[in-house]
């Protein structure tokens, strides 16, 4: 695992290390099942086209905790996410699986964040940041911000 | 101007849903994001960690925790306070025309690691539902609060959900 990041080491302004991620059909199906969200907007073709999304869509809280991944990864096993939020502000479709195991050529998106604040606050040590996700042709589909708290140094 | 069959719903509980965290709960929600952090996974590596045992992901709360009924493989039994307050509304938000919905967002505040075993229990109100115009015509968001507490009675998290119906 990446080295443990301090709130010292970390510039308003700067970057959160960006996450990749590939939504396709079969992760919807592994979110459905370990969620419990069976909305079959996200894998029923039919019943997609009926509500006016075209084709199945990635599920919103699927896209919601690739953006926790980008905050637990960055912070650190001694860091901790203590606020977070987003919007499901534009769609994203799943790539197709071209054999059992692998999926089609397609979009890949990545998940992004921007340091926004630092502060103090009752000797914990806060970074805010503003976090999004950008579908392949680099569009923001999910803006968010989220407040995690760092070890300091001293 | 929402009709007052919907925004009679304003305020009101819609119950207290309880469930057991699991291990393997949390290993399949992980598996489905593709995310490989130990604290997840291996109960050697968690239990060595600051938490002393697996934990889950934030944000293992919404649906895993607290499911709208008829999308839920909770039974019955777990849920404490009658279902139909859900159903109600969104009856009658159909009714005016707002029959389809989406997940409009998240906000979260944790204040408490979740472990494996934890019982987490979600009481959720119907804090405010507000008409918007939209691009493709009016909705109705529909704001959802829900506090997390666990088998100690501790605060673990405070959600702020947001459906759009349209």
């Amino acid at each position: 695992m990446a080295k443990q990041l301090y709130w010292e080491n970390v510039e308003v302004g700067g970057e959160v290390t960006p996450l990749s991620k590939v939504a396709t059909t079969r992760m919807l199906v592994k979110w459905a099942g370990a969620s419990g969200d069976f909305n079959p907007l996200h894998y029923d073709a039919a019943f997609a086209a009926i509500q006016g999304v075209g084709s199945p869509i990635v599920h919103g809280a699927l896209k919601r905790q690739w953006l926790v991944q980008l905050m637990t990864d960055w912070m650190g096993e001694q860091g901790t996410l203590k606020k977070f939020s987003c919007s499901y502000r534009a769609m994203d479709w799943p790539r197709k699986m071209a054999t059992t195991m692998t999926p089609e050529a397609g979009e890949t998106w990545q998940c992004k964040g921007k340091v926004t604040k630092k502060y103090v606050d009752d000797g914990q040590h806060y970074v805010d940041c503003d976090i999004w996700i950008e579908n392949g042709k680099g569009e923001v589909t999910t803006p968010g911000t989220a407040t995690v708290i760092l070890p300091g140094r001293s | 101007m929402l009709p007052e069959e919907i925004t009679k719903f304003i305020g009101q509980s819609i119950g207290v849903v309880a469930c057991e965290v699991e291990k393997g709960s949390i290993k399949r929600f992980a598996d489905a994001v593709d995310d490989p952090n130990p604290l997840y996974w291996d109960e050697k590596y968690a239990g060595k960690s600051r938490y002393g045992s697996i934990i889950a992901p934030p944000g293992f709360f919404g649906w895993p925790v607290n499911l709208p009924r008829g999308m839920t493989f909770q039974r019955p039994t777990d849920i404490s306070d009658p279902p139909e307050v859900t159903e109600n509304l969104r009856a009658a938000l159909a009714k005016a025309g707002f029959g389809r919905v989406v997940d409009g967002g998240i906000e979260y505040e944790f204040f408490q690691p979740v472990r494996a075993g934890d019982i987490l229990s979600a009481k959720s109100v119907i804090k405010d539902i507000i008409e918007r115009e939209g691009k493709t015509g009016k909705m109705a968001f529909v704001i959802i609060e829900t506090a997390y507490h666990n088998q100690k009675d501790e605060l673990v998290a405070k959600a702020r959900a947001t459906a759009i119906y349209r």
